[in-house]
């Protein structure tokens, strides 16, 4: 094509006309950032000791699954699944359920198998209780094995409900209640969170107060495992089953993530009567103060000062750079508890969350953002739901923004728009080890504004003139 | 005459003990040893049902349709039809480059989906699927044709596709093509490279013409060649040099337009046959035009595959051949003297799909390197018999071999280096062994041609040579 009919066409991608076609679309999906509920609920498998996610489905779900956590954790992630083709369409797909538990557990000596299912299970309706029930009755899938199961079709929710279904699974087919008096435990749900850096800074808050906890899941470990010349299919570290037997025992559940563990939290406080506090991802200092808030509260200790330094620090790297921050405006787009962060943080340090866009967000999540934006008299800042990263392009196109912050997919819209990417969020895919460093807590506040400001003055140093070429920033 | 494999079959015995008997039966007839005097399909029984539990590397025809074939082709839209996930993973992991002004000439990088709900599923997604293609042709005016790929649910459900796309192919005057790659069709993501080529066979073969005054006798195209990293970018470099001219690359960088006119040219040289065969039959059977093999990784095989083409052609190509041959000896031999002797007798073991686990061999053995095993996703009987002729006697051949037997027979052969995919990667990493993916190049590239082959040498040895590796002991350890 001429160069100038395709830059004639490219403009009118940028105008408000398209836009407005653009946003009236009903059918078609462009680039959102949102995966289906499979990839979650092995995600979630992958936090418990010696588990084994057993997919019930075709392969090639599978190894997208593993192809695309492998590439975010740059990890093994391991996975096995009944491989059925078109005559388990068919026929069903119980033969090979039965074939898929003997293979992996011979192959595989796993504790547990955290079965889900794909979209074409759910669509020829298999039933995962009555083909892990006949299982068990037929010896093939043994007593010392677990088998919770949970029905995640593709077509339904995004990664968060998938992730919810299998945790729910797991804490109900092995959580028992018993009459013994409550531990002073108290159970972490970090929810779909892939930066591990962020279960890492909870466990280290946790234990400078002094509180005993368990996370469900925790695969702080077994998704940053050493290398030291072993692989272990299971590593160490991740949440004991022994520990899930017990965890409705313990005193109270602190819920990280609210979008992705509704049916889980649901279950505990309405069913099991556990203690459950939902609280704000604990991103920037208003959500961290509440997060510990929460923890002095359950465990009736003082948050201790060793973490009010902290505060203190961070609220000092934050006074130090906010001017840097200050007006500049923001596109941030991701999973939902992430965005409620983000913006609260964006806000604390007088930044404009223009677009805050979650391509699996509900109303719920548009009002938590609108409140957000009223606390702080912010008339700028959209909220965004259920509209995808060609939406976010219109939009930053017709409207723009000073800089990105989302996962990697958003490097497209971000290109066209000339302006900074900041990786956070699911999946990384473009950048090594930022899953490792925390946005959560003090130490979180002070990696973000450490990313965006710096950011900033790179850009300044590499694009200004040299009378502007400052020592000094 | 028989040739004594002992030591190996010993190992592949030892290995397979830990299935039960009706799965050991399975599994012992998909891996071989290799004897370049037995019958090559003999060695490895193939695209067959994987096992279920096993966890298989293989993906499936959705994969092989909008992920391998389709994908890459430029100037339209693949739109996968279903639930959110499958465009969702294959978005942007495959690294098929291409030239041209994003959402107007090329459409690769982006994630087009119908996005099934429940209520799709209850009741059907036909309408949907219309409303959707509308959409596309208002947004992206410059869209060449819009390929359907279906996901799982719309064969279970069954949705008319293939009413759709007439219809909407009448109504706005491109190419709507139904493809049937649901990803339960099939053992493998084979299949959707089928299904996708008789696609493409039926609605775009033929649909053009090549212009009368630019027809040349050495009209060619290109077939299986995905451009990762830019593979196709420095093969055509070859090719022009010998005098060639490529009208059509299938289908990295390709385009539909390329695809409608390919049946103009005189010879389809085909580099993945695995995925590719089938059109360079159907051109073959229906147009005459011959096809031939080549082998674009590591100057030895280069050099094999520029006389074998140019066999094909007048003295003018042959004379131009010898002259890219001979222009490229000192630049290949300067990157041999560079990495061979950093490389030499290193031990490799290759799982991968397509051609890579025989065509890869030749690049390896010029750097004086041991392929000790190889391994295919989802090859068929014809690429085993491909395979025994290009790998040692000994060498163990594998098919659709799992995660497991992979680890173990790693265990015991002591690779150098490991080349396989993302999902392998790690594994063999945590064990300290360097490794190579070798689907994506490990965002690295180009490997094929001459140019491909200083990179491919040189990732080798930055594999397998890093410091990092020397720091896996601690000294207390040591």
């Amino acid at each position: 094509m001429e160069k100038e009919e395709i830059k004639k066409i490219k403009d009118w991608m940028n105008t408000e006309e398209y836009k407005e076609k653009n946003f009236n679309r009903k059918a078609i999906v462009i680039n959102p950032e949102r995966a289906c509920q499979p990839l979650g609920a092995v995600l979630c498998a992958a936090g418990f000791e010696g588990t084994m996610p057993f997919v019930h489905g075709s392969h090639g779900c599978v190894a997208y699954y593993r192809n695309n956590l492998s590439r975010h954790f740059r990890e093994p992630f391991s996975a096995v699944c009944t491989s059925l083709t078109e005559d388990g369409a068919v026929f069903g797909g119980q033969a090979n359920g039965f074939e898929g538990f003997k293979n992996a557990a011979a192959l595989y000596k796993p504790k547990m198998f955290a079965i889900s299912t794909t979209c074409m299970t759910e669509i020829i309706g298999d039933d995962l209780g009555s083909i892990v029930g006949n299982a068990r009755e037929k010896g093939i899938l043994t007593e010392d094995i677990a088998a919770p199961y949970a029905n995640t079709p593709s077509f339904a929710g995004s990664h968060l409900e998938g992730y919810d279904s299998m945790l729910n699974a797991i804490i109900e087919t092995l959580g028992k209640k018993t009459d013994a008096a409550k531990t002073d435990t108290i159970n972490i749900i970090p929810g779909f969170e892939t930066t591990i850096g962020n279960i890492n800074e909870v466990k280290r808050i946790l234990k400078i107060f002094g509180i005993n906890f368990l996370v469900l899941a925790d695969y702080s470990n077994t998704l940053d495992s050493p290398l030291n010349g072993e692989y272990k299919m299971y590593p160490d570290g991740a949440t004991k089953l022994e520990d899930v037997k017990n965890c409705l025992n313990n005193k109270a559940t602190v819920v990280l993530q609210k979008y992705s563990t509704k049916k889980t939290s649901a279950t505990l406080s309405e069913k099991l009567k556990q203690d459950v506090r939902i609280v704000k991802s604990p991103i920037g200092i208003n959500a961290t103060d509440e997060f510990l808030m929460t923890l002095s509260e359950i465990s009736g200790k003082e948050v201790p000062k060793e973490l009010e330094d902290e505060r203190g620090k961070a609220i000092d790297s934050m006074t130090d750079a906010q001017q840097y921050i200050h007006g500049k405006k923001f596109a941030i787009f991701g999973d939902p508890d992430m965005l409620v962060g983000l913006t609260s943080y964006l806000l604390e340090m007088g930044g404009i969350p223009k677009y805050v866009l979650c391509s699996n967000g509900n109303e719920d999540f548009k009002k938590e953002i609108e409140d957000l934006f009223s606390s702080y008299s912010e008339s700028e800042g959209e909220v965004y739901i259920d509209k995808d990263l060609w939406h976010l392009r219109s939009l930053v196109m017709t409207s723009p923004v000073d800089m990105f912050i989302g996962p990697s997919h958003g490097k497209f819209a971000a290109r066209d728009a000339k302006v900074p990417h900041i990786r956070i969020g699911y999946p990384i895919f473009d950048r090594v080890n930022i899953h490792r460093y925390p946005i959560y807590g003090y130490s979180g506040v002070i990696n973000l504004t450490t990313w965006i400001v710096n950011k900033f003055l790179d850009i300044l140093d590499d694009t200004c003139d040299d009378a502007h070429f400052e020592l000094m920033r | 005459m028989a040739v004594n494999f002992k030591e190996q079959e010993s190992i592949v015995e030892d290995i397979l003990s830990v299935y039960s008997e009706r799965a050991k039966k399975n599994r012992k007839e998909h891996i071989g040893i290799n004897d370049k005097e037995a019958c090559g399909s003999c060695v490895a029984k193939s695209n067959v049902k994987s096992l279920p539990g096993v966890m298989t590397p293989r993906g499936c025809a959705y994969a092989g349709s909008k992920g391998v074939v389709w994908g890459p082709v430029k100037d339209v839209i693949n739109i996968s039809h279903g639930p959110i996930g499958c465009g969702h993973y294959s978005w942007g992991t495959r690294r098929n480059l291409a030239e041209g002004e994003p959402a107007v000439e090329n459409f690769v990088p982006f994630q087009f989906t119908t996005d099934f709900k429940e209520r799709d599923i209850v009741f059907g997604g036909d309408k949907k699927l219309e409303q959707a293609i509308k959409e596309l042709h208002e947004l992206f005016p410059t869209a060449k044709g819009i390929i359907i790929e279906s996901e799982c649910p719309i064969g279970l459900i069954g949705d008319d596709i293939e009413a759709v796309a007439k219809k909407m192919t009448d109504e706005i005057g491109i190419p709507i093509i139904p493809v049937r790659c649901e990803g339960f069709r099939g053992v493998s993501q084979s299949l959707g490279h089928h299904i996708a080529n008789d696609s493409i066979r039926d609605f775009v073969v033929g649909k053009g013409e090549i212009d009368n005054g630019k027809k040349t006798p050495y009209d060619v195209a290109v077939l299986g060649d995905y451009n990762i990293g830019g593979d196709v970018w420095s093969s055509m470099k070859i090719f022009k040099e010998m005098g060639l001219n490529v009208v059509a690359h299938w289908s990295g960088d390709g385009s539909i337009e390329e695809m409608k006119i390919t049946h103009g040219v005189n010879y389809n040289l085909l580099h993945c046959y695995r995925s590719m065969n089938y059109i360079a039959t159907h051109f073959e059977e229906k147009y005459g035009i011959p096809w031939i093999e080549y082998n674009f990784f590591g100057p030895t095989k280069i050099k094999e595959s520029i006389r074998k083409i140019a066999k094909l052609f007048d003295e003018n190509i042959q004379e131009k051949s010898e002259e890219v041959i001979k222009a490229y000896e000192p630049k290949m031999q300067e990157v041999i003297d560079k990495y061979r002797p950093r490389l030499e007798g290193k031990k490799v073991m290759l799982l991968v799909g397509g051609l890579r686990p025989r065509h890869i061999v030749g690049a390896y053995e010029d750097l004086g390197m041991k392929v000790v095993s190889t391994a295919y996703e989802f090859a068929h009987n014809d690429d085993y018999e491909r395979t025994t002729k290009e790998v040692e006697n000994g060498t163990v051949v594998a098919d659709d071999m799992n995660e497991y037997e992979f680890v173990e027979l790693a265990n015991r052969l002591k690779p150098d280096l490991v080349a396989s995919g993302i999902k392998e990667k790690y594994v063999f990493q945590k064990m300290g062994i360097p490794f190579r993916q070798m689907h994506s190049w490990d965002y690295s590239g180009p490997y094929h041609g001459y140019d491909g082959f200083e990179i491919f040498a040189r990732d080798m040895d930055l594999a397998i040579n890093s410091p990092s590796w020397k720091l896996v002991k601690p000294l207390w350890k040591k």
